[in-house]
């Protein structure tokens, strides 16, 4: 028999505290009854002998300490899963907001998750073309990575997602792939672009959306990663589905985070956010990979905008420690008028390695790859000098470097948002490129690739 | 009363009551899933206790219990080429019991319980037995001879040895000890916050040589020294991590995935078998132990991590090994410590790291050093322990803490890294306090002409930092001839030496004595070139254009079989004596 309780003595913030509870679990899904007969939901985030602090995920607002009921539930917040998940819609607490009807479930997990053992994890290495050249060419997303965009307020964070919804997809081979879609705290039309765009291009059926938005409950985005996580684990490991993950947006989710820790009086870590942000991003990020023995996969590209562009906030900051890499764009090279704005120099991907080569891609990707890395940073530096000191004071090999930096971001980095580039052609546009600078520059290319990709145009 | 209950839970903090007899530091299981935890506080009437597992589901007035010892590493054969977790539990046993994800409660012995051992004693019956004694030794990998120690509290006489083939639970001696006599087995156990004892300190005097370019000529540790590598996410210190843990000359190596990626420990599972020991040939391996506590894995578990491995590294330091550890990442460590430390409501020093972080970070780095073994060998233990400051920040207090007690420091800058210039570790900002020694052993061994090439080769890279200033104030056309080939000089050993890809076959490693060589090249260049720019009438844009100039870049990746083909310093000096007058009117 679940017992209810009447016995609410504190309300402050997300956080409520009750008074007198026999039984109740840590991490425990609480239900608390109002009045008007709404039901809100909460998790137990301190269990005690005599007392329980539970977090509210739909506020606190209209809460009476005499009037409202409370009960413990006995199991921690689960979702139902079953296959006739796949496209339906969600709200950020995993109620579906469709016209579905309930999920009629094969089975109730937990959203928390266990952690993947690192033994049983299988490298990720199979490459993705996303048909994006400044992606495939020198930041190339692989099959289980976690590669988040670090973006910045009206940047075209969304549309780059889309189009590698879109695009994305492992070279020979037909598989049964799914798209997870986690909105935290975005607006209507945001979210609605995303739904659109994925039923323009006939994936919505495939996908799996989980919406809370900018106006829906603050403490839900806690739970909306994990909701969509817990599917794509579901679909991936269990109906050997290659999953895409795009959440967004984490720096909605870690506000919310913050706005917890602050009510709970804890001792803040940087610029406010509670000192266990990066181990909390860590379980929402090391969700995604690869399992040996497995078909499916999680591949995941959360979506976060940094506060004032800055790279260094402890939201960006935290996520590229625990990500594989980053996608950064850049409001310069959007001002330009480049599409996509992806600033290839501090963007890194970090499975790229196993990813490329003979076989995969193509064996001068390395080599190439970090010619044109170091080539367009000189040719950044150039670019700078010119500005302070003027073109005249550029030497010869200056001002090739400079030609090489500006026709590199006009022809390798813009393309246009449904042009989707064969790795191929992203490897000729690079050597077409290098061929403004002189042979003696090319450093970081084997000779053989020299005479085989340099010398021989259109080899 | 061995039984308490629980009066609260708190994510990683559990709270008891009702346990007068718990220890401080004791090891406790918890509740229906007997979780792992162990004693960090105790007051009048409850018990403070950091549970090393996920604690969700726990709730009040579940049982405790008391395990009478404190937080131990199991010491013995089985230990190589093994993965764990935190607080030493088998993560391939875990992984073939429990499958994909990690449960909770899981119980498993750290060493195989089952597996035969070869043993050959070293000692013969009527001997002395004392503490730290080899009495004999297991063949435990084709590159690891596994010795077998007395347990510390261990003196008598040997009264019987069997050679043959034993499991960890069998015994394979025993030894007369006062009056009674007791068995000795091959493995022991060692609590893991105490540092094993040894004879006496000794100083560092040989480079633990790595095989990386930037680190061997100008930053070297030594062997049973003390590095850290701080940088910006990106940069780097992963890599250089691994890269120590490949190719570095040490007998053993501990690699402690600390708070880190889960995947990049699968990287070293699935590459070091397959990778060579530069020394003995072997896999790589058969001469390593992984502890892994990634980021998702319980965080109290990831503060014990680095105990349980640098305790794994001090005892094969104890049977006369060179051990090497690296720990990345250990800010992720000092981390754990805040969380337990913040639900503890203990006062908070720095940015909400505990009062106590500097010390428990010196006496971790104190942990290292080469010593003399209680049995009179030489063990030596380095240490390099990567850093992530946030933001990229170093004057944040685990940076400044750490600094204060490492002798070397790799700077990883995020504008190398976004150059792809790798290995990041910045030529200017870094240092090393093992200079002298690692002069004079690589005088003694390779060259007595390395710490000449060093100095050169480093002040020209300062030279041209100063250079630099001015050249982005006024342009190059400011600059002299000699300053200019000072510019190009300082170009080539960046672009020809201390860029070194890790993912190239060859250039991954390159040995002491061809580091030699690819320096020495650059530096004939350079003395060569300005005297030749003194006496003749020449232009360094010429200077720099002779043939052999792109030879030198090339030189990275002639293979270690080769070596002779990478000394150019004759062709140089050749190349450039050669030049005539005449070349003036075509440069
Ligand atoms: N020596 C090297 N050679 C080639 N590439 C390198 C080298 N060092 C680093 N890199 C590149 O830089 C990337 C990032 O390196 P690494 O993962 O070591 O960074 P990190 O400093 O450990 O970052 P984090 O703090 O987020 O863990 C690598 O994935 C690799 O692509
Ligand atoms: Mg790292």
């Amino acid at each position: 028999m679940i017992k209810e309780y009447k016995s609410l003595t504190d309300v402050a913030g997300p956080i409520i505290i009750i008074e007198g509870v026999e039984e109740c679990s840590f991490g425990e899904l609480v239900e608390v009854y109002l009045p008007d007969g709404t039901i809100r939901k909460g998790e137990v985030l301190e269990a005690h002998k005599n007392h329980a602090l539970v977090q509210l995920f739909e506020g606190t607002s209209d809460l009476n300490i005499a009037s409202t009921r409370i009960r413990f539930k006995g199991k921690p917040i689960e979702i139902n899963l079953s296959p006739d998940i796949i496209g339906r819609i969600f709200n950020g607490f995993g109620k579906p907001i469709d016209q579905g009807g309930p999920i009629i479930s094969e089975k109730s997990v937990s959203i928390i998750g266990n952690p993947i053992n690192p033994y049983s994890r299988d490298y990720p290495s199979e490459f993705i073309q996303t048909g994006i050249s400044s992606i495939d060419g020198l930041n190339t997303l692989v099959r289980g990575q976690k590669l988040p965009i670090f973006s910045g307020a009206g940047l075209p964070h969304n549309e780059i997602a889309l189009q590698i919804a879109r695009q994305a997809k492992v070279l020979g081979k037909e598989e049964k792939f799914a798209v997870v879609f986690g909105a935290i705290g975005v607006t209507f039309e945001e979210s609605n672009t995303f739904i659109e765009s994925l039923r323009e291009s006939g994936a919505l059926e495939r996908s799996v959306l989980f919406i809370n938005l900018a106006s829906d409950p603050v403490i839900e985005r806690i739970s909306t990663p994990r909701f969509a996580l817990t599917t794509a684990e579901y679909l991936a490991f269990e109906l050997d589905i290659q999953v895409l993950v795009i959440l967004t947006d984490m720096t909605n989710y870690c506000e919310a985070l913050r706005e917890v820790s602050a009510a709970r009086k804890e001792i803040p870590g940087r610029r406010g956010y509670p000192g266990y942000m990066y181990t909390n991003l860590a379980t929402i990020y090391e969700r995604c990979g690869r399992i040996k023995g497995k078909k499916g996969s999680i591949t995941m590209m959360p979506i976060l905008t940094m506060p004032d562009d800055d790279k260094t906030h402890p939201i960006p900051d935290l996520s590229g420690y625990i990500t594989e890499g980053q996608i950064l764009l850049s409001r310069p090279l959007h001002a330009k008028g480049i599409y996509p704005c992806v600033d290839v120099l501090p963007s890194l991907s970090r499975l790229k390695d196993k990813g490329i080569g003979a076989g995969k891609t193509r064996e001068d990707h390395a080599n190439l790859m970090n010619q044109l890395f170091s080539a367009y940073a000189k040719g950044r530096e150039v670019q700078e000098l010119a500005v302070i000191l003027g073109e005249s004071a550029l030497t010869d090999l200056d001002k090739l470097y400079m030609k090489f930096a500006n026709e590199f971001e006009e022809k390798y980095v813009k393309q246009g948002s449904y042009e989707n580039r064969t790795i191929e052609e992203t490897m000729d546009i690079g050597w077409d490129l290098l061929r403004i600078l002189p042979v003696h520059e090319l450093t970081r290319v084997r000779e053989e690739f020299i005479e085989k990709y340099y010398k021989k145009p259109g080899a | 009363m061995t039984n308490g209950k629980i009066v609260s839970i708190s994510g990683p903090l559990v709270i008891a009551e009702a346990l007068p007899e718990a220890k401080m530091y004791e090891v406790v299981r918890i509740g229906r899933d007997k979780l792992f935890g162990e004693i960090i506080e105790l007051h009048k009437q409850l018990v403070y206790i950091q549970c090393y597992e996920e604690t969700q589901g726990l709730h009040p007035g579940e049982e405790v219990f008391l395990q009478k010892e404190q937080l131990s590493v199991e010491l013995g054969p089985g230990l190589i080429g093994s993965i764990y977790d935190g607080i030493q539990r088998p993560l391939d046993f875990i992984y073939k019991q429990y499958g994909d994800f990690i449960p909770k409660g899981v119980d498993a012995n750290p060493l195989p319980i089952d597996k035969s051992w070869q043993f050959t004693p070293l000692l013969k019956p009527g001997d002395t037995v004392t503490p730290g004694k080899k009495i004999g030794f297991v063949q435990e990998t084709e590159s690891v001879k596994h010795f077998i120690l007395a347990p510390y509290d261990c003196e008598g006489t040997l009264q019987s040895i069997q050679a043959g083939s034993f499991t960890i639970r069998q015994s394979i001696a025993q030894v007369k000890q006062d009056d009674k006599v007791r068995d000795l087995f091959l493995s022991q156990t060692w609590p893991v916050r105490k540092s094993r004892p040894y004879l006496n300190k000794l100083v560092p005097d040989e480079p633990l040589i790595t095989g990386q370019r930037v680190i061997d000529m100008f930053f070297p540790v030594a062997n049973g020294g003390t590095a850290c590598v701080p940088g910006p996410f990106g940069s780097g210190k992963t890599v250089i991590q691994h890269q120590l843990a490949k190719w570095a000359t040490a007998d053993i190596i501990v690699y402690v995935g600390c708070g880190e990626r889960g995947n990049e420990m699968t990287d070293v599972l699935m590459e070091f078998p397959h990778l060579k020991d530069p020394k003995t040939g072997r896999s790589l391996m058969e001469k390593t132990v992984l502890i892994a506590n990634t980021s998702n894995m319980p965080v109290a578990a990831r503060e014990a991590s680095v105990f349980s491995g640098i305790t794994i590294a001090e005892y094969f330091r104890d049977m006369g090994y060179r051990v090497a550890l690296m720990a990345d990442s250990t800010s992720r460590w000092a981390e754990a410590m805040r969380e337990i430390s913040g639900r503890l409501e203990e006062m908070p020093g720095e940015e909400g790291y505990p009062a106590y972080l500097s010390s428990r970070i010196a006496s971790f780095y104190e942990r290292s050093g080469k010593i003399k073994t209680l049995d009179n060998d030489i063990g030596s233990l380095s240490v390099i322990g990567a850093v992530s400051p946030p933001g990229g920040d170093l004057s944040e207090p685990v940076v400044q803490s750490t600094l204060r007690v490492v002798k070397v420091f790799w700077s990883l800058e995020d504008k190398l890294a976004y150059a792809r210039h790798f290995p990041a570790i910045h030529w200017l900002n870094s240092y090393t306090l093992y200079q002298k020694i690692s002069d004079a052993y690589y005088a003694k061994n390779v060259d007595p002409a390395w710490p000449t090439i060093r100095e050169t080769a480093m002040s020209l890279l300062q030279k041209e930092n100063e250079l630099q200033e001015i050249v982005r104030l006024v342009g190059t056309d400011a600059l002299s001839e000699a300053e200019k080939l000072i510019m190009e000089i300082s170009k080539s050993i960046k672009e020809d030496f201390l860029h070194q890809n890790a993912f190239d076959d060859i250039d991954t490693f390159t040995s002491a004595k061809k580091q030699f060589f690819m320096l020495r090249n650059i530096i004939t260049y350079y003395q060569e070139g300005f005297e030749a720019l003194k006496q003749k009438n020449i232009l360094t844009e010429f200077l720099m254009k002779l043939p052999v100039r792109e030879k030198i870049g090339r030189v990275k990746y002639i293979p270690e079989t080769e070596l002779d083909q990478c000394d150019l310093s004759d062709e140089i000096r050749e190349a450039i004596r050669n030049i005539s007058q005449m070349s003036e009117v075509s440069a």
